[in-house]
């Protein structure tokens, strides 16, 4: 209780003082806020994956009735990993938004928004009463909204804030009308009254209830279909906007469909099948798109729709698991899940950090323009790098850890003798190897068009390699990044806890003895940091041996022509150009080729916009249809002032007259009857 | 640590004999078999010259590279006695730790900034990525079949009982094959004797190392070859005694570069863009094995 009076004492002073002081000293205020604000939270979280669940019930009010806030191992987990992402974000936005500090208003509504973003995702880990849910839920929107538009002048921003807020409200509609229905008949908010309310009704109706959820929380966490604000939100805000948006925005999505699944029961197996199924297809369809992108921004957007494929197939394992009643095949599919969104919003986070490093330097995110930039901004190339072997899931790093668990509950899945999930296994092996295969082709494409060669591009500034205050937060992340991926078992064994959560829900539980795969997991660390020091002896013998050799620094070989230019590189278009033609079928990919003609050749290019179909039929087709009919009524507002006093007057005289006409209807009726 | 051993000598003459098959196939005297790895030897006691174009990462791919390889030859078993590395899934690791070593290989062909090498590397990503779903559902069917997860276990309680399991092993073997094939960017994938820079995969990633470098890279793949040849062999082997599972190994290495070699000589390399093609239909080759697995256990009826 008192951590939580002191947090909101924190909080309402300082969104008050913000406006009023310093550009310099907004900074610092909402960063200083934010680490007290994480650090005071974490220790109730860390308590309750200690295992000391927190509860504390609020007075609220008339509307919205008792509110409770509870803690347990599972928000203690998301709250742990908000905080970590927005305290780097928070540090690194300090130095990101020095080269906007002209822009006084907008920087104070951005601070502001800043700690009501961190605020509302916190209380969304513990309030559980939905109302005030859906309330903090809203203001996370919101705050994520302004987040997002800062740079509002320009037109692709405020198109891409716009969508964002009316996709976060189609969210919103799906959950208020998940919390309705309940509420209409438990007459209570309490969270508890939907454990009660399915409990009490058959698995069907637990299954159409976790659907109506699931919908709204997929919106917020990107699934395919639901993905298609993502690509456009994510490349438009601040970079470290991008990196908290990425790395724990849409995680909240996956907090809210990991709340739900404990709270209400249903038909486990058949909602483990479909999220299964829709995280495949995610993972495929999302990197599948990523690879094709020219924006650096864009692409990591498109991937962390592929991540939350990865993070669903372990949601969806951990669900079959517990319609099966197989232990293990839980705790390795949610233990995967858990430890893929912490992952996740570690590289991710980086990767977007490093975007930021790139676009402050060069001004631009265009991958075509890029290149060579690792010799002039050493830092940020490594640990872009580093980044981009986690998210591919290659040891030693924490990607593979998580990707290992999953990839394990898929091997312990077919231990099972039910066709439907062999098939389904397959599929998921199928989905999560290609999954890793066209990630390395992307994220080499990423990496080596941007940071390696020559510059593609005669940039009319010097580039700089970014401060202090942005490598600090991002070193940090690279810390823990290693952490993971060499001591895996540290972190697996913290997870226990929200593991016995969802183990809890195994009707008749054939606990295994020995979980095998955990056994490996220390292995993996082990066989790691020997991966590690192997590849140094080989470096270090390799320096020794061709020490006293003669070396010679010289040209690139080009088949023996000796004056190459840097736009005679292999673009980053050129390098996916195999990949493009198989896929093209699939995709949308409008071409606009020039070819060059004539004697005297003039200019000839190829231009390529990747478009995404599922967008074009999901948003683009409806809302042309929603356009076409409401076009039928623009004669209504036809600019003439008369016109709009007439419908005026026809409105207040039909308001008058209906009541009085449905009036005498009914008493003309009346004297029917009696005759 | 047999294993381990083993391919390291498997290593040593497997690449001399696809070269002498294809001397002898095409009517020529050609090198003796140890060719290669004198050839490899020379190479580590040359200089070296870098491309100015070139980072740090150019310099410390080829180690990675070479590592990524030692560290997956460790994984492999040999019939009943373990690699240095085993436990549940190490084949993930296995296909990962290769990927690592991968992806800096494929970073430090677009380091150089050459016109040629990006296409090299860019072909060499698509190839692999599509034959990786092929190796981890070949690999799901056998965990299916032996019910264990980890080479030593999967090998060493595989045993050919019925028909349809020696149909299974044949199918196995070609998809084996084929991925090592893939891997090695041999033929019908890549041609590593072409003369222009254009139709190369593989060899065309290499083209600025040179020396210590480009020695390790070419054992690094010798190395390879002798990696699969054992897993190839490991699939027949068995709980075969030493005296038995020795010569089943070295035949089968002899018998797989007899049979590259010979696949160099009659083929002709696939048109480029239908390679990728080609290795994702040995996805189906591998759901094929994992059908004859469930109609092995009885689940399809």
């Amino acid at each position: 209780m008192t951590i939580i009076t002191a947090i909101i004492l924190i909080i309402l002073p300082v969104l008050l003082v913000l406006p009023f002081v310093n550009v310099q000293w907004k900074g610092i205020i909402t960063m200083a806020a934010v680490s007290i604000v994480a650090i005071l939270s974490s220790i109730i979280a860390a308590q309750a994956l200690a295992g000391e669940n927190y509860e504390y019930l609020f007075k609220g009010s008339l509307v919205t009735g008792i509110i409770p806030i509870r803690i347990d191992a599972l928000s203690g987990w998301f709250i742990l990993i908000i905080n970590f992402t927005v305290i780097t974000g928070a540090v690194y936005g300090l130095q990101y938004m020095k080269a906007y500090s002209a822009q006084k208003t907008s920087l104070g509504l951005h601070c502001i928004c800043f700690v009501l973003l961190q605020s509302s995702l916190l209380s969304i880990c513990c309030i559980q009463n939905s109302m005030a849910f859906l309330i903090a839920w809203e203001i996370m929107a919101l705050s994520s909204f302004i987040l997002v538009i800062f740079e509002h002048h320009k037109k692709e921003t405020l198109r891409a804030g716009i969508n964002f807020l009316i996709q976060s409200h189609i969210c919103i509609m799906f959950l208020t009308l998940g919390f309705l229905w309940v509420a209409m008949r438990m007459n209570a908010y309490d969270f508890k009254a939907i454990q009660l309310f399915s409990a009490n009704n058959s698995l069907l109706t637990g299954v159409a209830l976790f659907i109506c959820f699931f919908i709204g929380f997929a919106i917020k966490a990107g699934f395919v279909p639901f993905h298609t604000w993502l690509p456009y939100a994510h490349p438009a805000a601040p970079s470290h906007v991008s990196g908290i948006m990425s790395g724990v925005i849409i995680k909240i999505g996956i907090y809210g469909i990991l709340r739900m699944l404990l709270l209400i029961r249903c038909d486990y197996g058949l909602i483990g099948y479909l999220i299964l199924l829709i995280s495949i297809i995610s993972g495929v369809y999302g990197v599948m798109l990523a690879i094709l992108q020219h924006n650096l921004k864009r692409l990591l957007a498109y991937h962390s729709i592929e991540n939350i494929g990865i993070i669903g197939i372990g949601i969806g394992l951990g669900c079959i698991g517990i319609g099966k009643a197989n232990y293990i095949l839980t705790v390795l599919g949610f233990a995967g899940a858990l430890l893929h969104t912490l992952n996740h919003s570690l590289f991710k986070s980086l990767l977007f950090y490093g975007a930021g490093n790139v676009y402050q330097s060069t001004h631009t995110m265009d991958i075509e323009k890029l290149g060579g930039l690792g010799k002039r901004m050493p830092h940020t190339s490594l640990l872009f790098l580093i980044a981009a072997l986690a998210i591919c899931g290659l040891p030693p790093f924490n990607g593979f850890v998580s990707e290992f668990l999953i990839y394990n509950s898929l091997f312990t899945g077919l231990n099972g003798s039910d066709k439907t999930l062999l098939s389904f296994i397959v599929l998921g092996l199928f989905g999560l190897s290609l999954i890793g295969g066209l990630a390395m082709l992307c994220f080499t494409k990423a990496f080596g068009s941007v940071f390696l060669g020559q510059p593609r591009y005669n940039f009319h500034y010097e580039l700089e390699e970014a401060g202090l205050g942005k490598l600090i937060p991002m070193y940090a992340i690279v810390m823990l990044i290693m952490a993971i991926g060499l001591f895996p078992k540290t972190f697996i064994s913290v997870l226990s806890r929200p593991l016995a959560l969802f183990t809890g829900r195994i009707v008749f539980s054939t606990q295994a003895s020995t979980l095998p795969a955990m056994e490996a997991i220390p292995a993996i660390g082990l066989y790691a940091l020997i991966f590690l020091l192997l590849t140094g002896l080989i470096y270090f013998a390799r320096k020794r041996i061709t020490l006293g050799k003669h070396m010679d620094i010289d040209a690139t070989w080009n088949c023996g022509y000796i004056a190459p230019t840097a736009k005679m590189q292999y673009t980053a278009s050129s390098f996916t150009r195999a990949y493009r033609k198989l896929a093209e079928p699939l995709f949308s990919i409008s071409k606009k080729k020039k070819e060059i003609k004539g004697i005297f050749p003039t200019t000839g290019g190829q231009v390529t916009h990747p478009y995404d179909k599922a967008e074009a039929w999901l948003i683009d087709y409806p809302i042309n249809f929603l356009k076409k009919f409401f076009n039928g009524f623009t004669f209504l507002q036809n600019g003439n002032l008369q016109f709009y006093i007439l419908y005026g007057v026809v409105f207040i005289s039909l308001v008058l007259v209906i009541p009085f006409v449905f009036e005498y209807l009914t008493s003309l009726i009346n004297f029917l009857n009696t005759l | 640590m047999l294993s381990f051993l083993l391919i390291v000598l498997a290593s040593l003459f497997f690449t001399g004999i696809i070269i002498r098959t294809k001397s002898i196939t095409s009517g020529r005297k050609g090198p003796g078999i140890f060719q290669p790895m004198k050839d490899v030897i020379r190479l580590f006691k040359k200089g070296a010259v870098y491309s100015k174009t070139t980072s740090i990462i150019f310099q410390v791919a080829p180690s990675i590279y070479f590592a990524s390889i030692i560290m997956a030859i460790c994984i492999i078993p040999f019939g009943q006695y373990k690699g240095f590395i085993s436990f549940e899934g190490d084949f993930v690791f296995f296909a990962y730790v290769l990927g690592a070593g991968k992806f800096f290989s494929i970073i430090s062909a677009l380091d150089t900034g050459s016109s040629f090498e990006g296409m090299g590397a860019s072909r060499e990503a698509l190839f692999s990525m599509f034959a990786e779903p092929a190796f981890f559902i070949l690999m799901g069917s056998l965990a299916l079949l032996t019910g264990h997860t980890s080479f030593h276990e999967i090998f060493a309680s595989l045993h050919f009982g019925s028909y349809i399991s020696y149909i299974l092993g044949v199918l196995a073997t070609f998809v084996f094959v084929m991925i090592a094939l893939v891997e090695n960017s041999r033929m019908p994938f890549d041609d590593p004797n072409t003369h222009l820079e254009l139709t190369m995969v593989h060899e065309v990633m290499i083209l600025d190392n040179s020396g210590f470098d480009l020695g390790m890279i070419l054992y690094g793949s010798y190395l390879k070859f002798a990696m699969y040849g054992a897993i190839i062999a490991n699939l027949f082997i068995g709980i075969a005694p030493l005296y038995l599972a020795i010569p089943i190994f070295i035949c089968t290495q002899f018998l797989f570069a007899i049979t590259i070699g010979l696949l160099e000589s009659f083929t002709a390399r696939f048109r480029m863009n239908h390679n990728a093609q080609y290795i994702l239909a040995l996805s189906s080759v591998s759901l094929l094995i994992f059908l004859g697995v469930l109609l092995m256990l009885g689940q399809l009826n």
